[in-house]
């Protein structure tokens, strides 16, 4: 395979991993914080209890969140080096920010971890309290070098490629940054609370639990409902923004989703098929008749831009169009899920049956799948560029030629690491169950 | 000063804590392999017990230093990436399997053999690889082929100066984690660890300093340059080593427990020691950062530089506290340093 292709799926893959484990990162520490200030509130020791033994399933996730992630750093430099030439000069902003995200969030944790019974509540709370923040902080500033390569602006290059009048706020306050922001720190949320709430249904659909264990997983199961529901919620609203966004600033990226190859009024909405180049059009969908072009700017005769106003070789993979649909299909039936395991709850007032239970098991993979397929979409949408119409991923790529010898070395690590995580998570539970720190509790 | 000097003088800093807190960190993993079996001195639990809690900030100070480099010289990527691209992620590669390991083992004891080996052999490696940048910078090793440059591996795994910059960072890397875990120890309380990291300190020392004196006759015939500017500098050496004669010294001073040795007063003269010494060798590397493709002037970033600055002073204002907070809890609080 050629080098610029290596580095790319070498990239592409080293991210894909990253952000399985940083999306925990974001989410997990906010539902500990909701399990701490619902002990405080109805001093229920289970509550304390449920952000005891998170924050130690988080805090092996957080390892190779961490390790992964000066994996990317380091990777983004060394890969894509003309890449970077730009970023640095243009948006180098949020990078710096963000290494002080990270300090506040690391030694925050090993606080909170190493020192949790060493420290009054209060000052836990406070620990926590800034993992999070330090969380959500290095998300965002991230999402901001990411939406910036979107819709860049902050600079103006000239013909023989040097870059000038550079304005850092302007690059940084980019077109998509807020929304691209809050579309990642929402789908980490509403991905994290689906991930706790299956593994609550895995372990309520044990027969031979105890009762005082089975209420522990119930309310387990509550926030993750709840939070779910408004979380995923948000995500769907602003995802519509994204959307918007997508078509005032990346008309092209937005007609690669929707398959759409002329430029039409009254555009319909195609969900599922795939977009065929022969047939100029998406087959095997359902389509909704106006949607598209009321989705694109609320208004039913909107003109959208097809495919067929620029040049092929300008064309994303026509495949993105199915990443799209895979996001938003996950978005809508998690909260579906969500609305009907309340609904089931709270009107009908009954037991949770195991088919329902099962349904629910299937909400955290779910998500994460609609992460993956998200960051794809937006990644590969974006081909040929890595900047858009600034800098071609042709040109931002590395020509050394030992990038195939290090891509076989780190998917191996990553294939091993997915299943050592697995693999210790287990473990741990497995020795530290939680009858066992209920009957510790009750002593 | 110019922007461009003081910007290097930022980065140089940030390489100079890396440097030291690296040491500790690695050192500390092959410590605690060497000891981890031998259950009559606990010098193996005192390793230990410090690189739990350590290992991420050393971790984040690696990403500073990956960052500082693309934010004030946005021009040298291009280079230095291409040259350090093998060395630098199979450095990556050893430090995941590393940080993971460590946490792994800390809640499933079971691998806890696994770990001691893992973290003691990669502590070992790491430093190895990272020092091994040293001498591509000097000149000689690098060559461009239809532009690209290309690291000369053949070149550089034949010149003797690769092995010795290797020996020189080992031999600094342990002596600096004797040390400091000897002034460790000793806050435990630990008398048995203190002198078995006492005894290691007082043969590495006077070895490390001359190694690195060897290190410099070994430099390539390209890299004449930098041997002038060193024989230029030989003030700022030479304070050096009369920062490390202090603190050897500080060895074999009788306490008034009747134990020999002032551990704080060594860790110090030994900070200043390699301060003295990283900031007079960063001076004489100048005006290159490769030589002799690349200057710090050509690549210095032409961007909102006092933007810059406010931003890491903000940043550093707000992670000093928390450092303080982090040294209190694991560095001086008797409750975590003497638990069983
Ligand atoms: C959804 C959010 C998200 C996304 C898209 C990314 N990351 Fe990340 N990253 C995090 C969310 C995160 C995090 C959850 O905030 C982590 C995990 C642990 C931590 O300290 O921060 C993190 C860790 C982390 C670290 C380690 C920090 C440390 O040493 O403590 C680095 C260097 C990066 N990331 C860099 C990147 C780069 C270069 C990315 C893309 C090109 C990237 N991350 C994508
Ligand atoms: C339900 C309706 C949703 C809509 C309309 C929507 C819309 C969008 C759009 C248009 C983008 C591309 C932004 C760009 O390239 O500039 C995007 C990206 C993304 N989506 Fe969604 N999305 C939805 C749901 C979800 C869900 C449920 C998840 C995850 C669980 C998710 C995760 C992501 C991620 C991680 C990205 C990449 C980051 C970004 O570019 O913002 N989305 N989404
Ligand atoms: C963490 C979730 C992410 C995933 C799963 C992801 C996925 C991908 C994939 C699959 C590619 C290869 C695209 C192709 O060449 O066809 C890619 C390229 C790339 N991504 Fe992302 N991405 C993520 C986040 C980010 C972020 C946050 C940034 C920016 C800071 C970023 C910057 C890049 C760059 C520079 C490239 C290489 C150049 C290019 O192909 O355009 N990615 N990513």
């Amino acid at each position: 395979m050629d080098v610029v292709v290596m580095a790319r799926a070498l990239f592409g893959s080293s991210l894909g991993f990253h952000i399985i484990y940083a999306t925990i990162g974001v989410g997990l520490p906010v539902m500990i914080i909701i399990a701490e200030i619902l002990y405080l509130i109805k001093k229920d020791s289970d509550y304390a209890l449920m952000a005891r033994r998170w924050t130690k399933g988080f805090a092996i996730i957080l390892a190779v969140s961490i390790a992964s992630g000066t994996i990317v750093g380091v990777m983004i430099s060394l890969l894509f080096p003309s890449f970077m030439e730009i970023v640095g000069q243009v948006i180098a902003l949020p990078f710096q920010m963000e290494i002080f995200a990270f300090l506040i969030e690391a030694v925050f944790m090993s606080i909170y971890l190493y020192a949790a019974d060493r420290l009054p509540p209060k000052l836990r709370l406070v620990s926590i309290f800034a993992v999070a923040l330090g969380a959500i902080a290095s998300a965002i500033l991230i999402t901001d070098v990411h939406a910036w390569m979107n819709t860049p602006s902050g600079f103006r290059i000239t013909p023989d490629g040097s870059i000038t009048d550079v304005d850092t706020w302007a690059a940084f306050f980019n077109p998509s940054f807020i929304t691209s922001a809050l579309h990642v720190v929402f789908s980490a949320f509403m991905t994290v609370a689906f991930i706790i709430g299956s593994i609550a249904a895995l372990r309520l659909l044990k027969k031979n639990i105890s009762k005082e264990e089975r209420n522990y997983h119930k309310k387990a199961l509550t926030i993750a409902l709840y939070f779910g529901l408004i979380t995923s919620l948000a995500t769907a609203i602003n995802g519509h923004e994204t959307a918007q966004k997508l078509h005032e600033y990346n008309p092209r990226k937005l007609a690669a989703a929707e398959g759409l190859f002329e430029t039409t009024r009254y555009a319909p909405l195609s969900i599922g098929g795939y977009a065929s180049l022969e047939d100029q059009r998406v087959k095997y969908a359902i389509e909704i008749p106006y949607a598209l072009s009321f989705l694109a700017a609320d208004r039913f005769d909107t003109e959208v831009k097809g495919l067929n106003e620029w040049p092929e070789e300008l064309w994303p993979p026509l495949y993105v169009h199915i990443l799209f649909n895979i996001m938003v299909g996950v978005g809508s039936v998690l909260i579906v899920i969500a609305m009907f395991a309340l609904f089931w709850k709270l009107v009908l007032k009954k037991e949770y049956p195991p088919w329902l239970l099962a349904l629910l098991v299937t909400g955290g993979p779910l998500g994460m799948i609609g992460i993956e397929a998200g960051w794809c979409f937006s990644c590969i949408g974006r081909q040929p560029w890595t900047i858009t119409d600034v800098l071609r991923t042709g040109e931002a790529a590395t020509h050394s030629n030992s990038v195939g010898f290090l891509f076989v070395l780190f998917i191996t690590l990553y294939v091993t690491l997915i299943f050592a995580t697995a693999f210790i998570l287990k473990f741990y539970f497995k020795r530290n169950p939680v009858s066992l720190d209920l009957a510790k509790g009750e002593s | 000063m110019e922007a461009s000097s003081i910007a290097i003088t930022i980065l140089w800093s940030i390489l100079f804590v890396y440097a030291m807190l690296g040491s500790l960190d690695f050192g500390a993993g092959f410590w605690g392999m060497v000891y981890g079996k031998n259950s009559q001195t606990n010098a193996s639990i005192i390793a230990n017990r410090f690189l739990s809690p350590a290992w991420e900030v050393t971790n984040v100070f690696m990403v500073i230093l990956v960052v500082s480099v693309i934010t004030f010289f946005p021009f040298a990527t291009t280079l230095l990436a291409s040259i350090l691209l093998v060395p630098v992620a199979l450095g990556l590669f050893l430090l995941t399997v590393r940080t993971t390991f460590m946490v792994f083992e800390h809640h499933a004891d079971r691998f806890r053999n696994v770990l001691l080996v893992t973290s003691g052999v990669t502590g070992l490696l790491l430093p190895a690889l990272l020092v091994s940048i040293l001498p591509i910078t000097l000149g000689g090793f690098v060559d461009f082929e239809n532009e690209y440059p290309r690291l000369e591996y053949n070149e550089l795994l034949a010149h003797p100066t690769l092995y010795m910059h290797v020996a020189f960072g080992l031999t600094t890397e342990l002596f600096i984690s004797a040390i400091f875990l000897m002034d460790y120890a000793k806050e435990a309380d630990n008398w048995a660890a203190y002198h078995t990291f006492r005894k290691h300190a007082i043969w590495l020392g006077p070895v490390s300093v001359i190694i690195a004196v060897l290190t410099i006759g070994t430099f390539p015939t390209e890299a004449q340059w930098i041997v002038e500017n060193i024989e230029a500098n030989w003030i700022w050496f030479g304070l050096s080593i009369i920062a490390f004669l202090i603190g050897y010294g500080a060895l074999f001073i009788k306490r008034e427990n009747e134990q020999r040795g002032i551990s704080r007063l060594a860790v110090v003269a030994i900070i200043v020691q390699y301060g003295l010494a990283i900031y007079a060798y960063g001076s004489a590397h100048l005006p290159y950062l490769v030589f002799p493709d690349l200057t710090v002037e050509e690549s210095f970033t032409n961007a909102n530089f006092s933007l810059i600055l406010v931003v890491y002073a903000i940043g550093f204002g707000i992670l000093i506290p928390g450092f303080i907070l982090f040294w209190k809890l694991f560095l001086k609080d008797r409750r975590y340093l003497k638990q069983d």
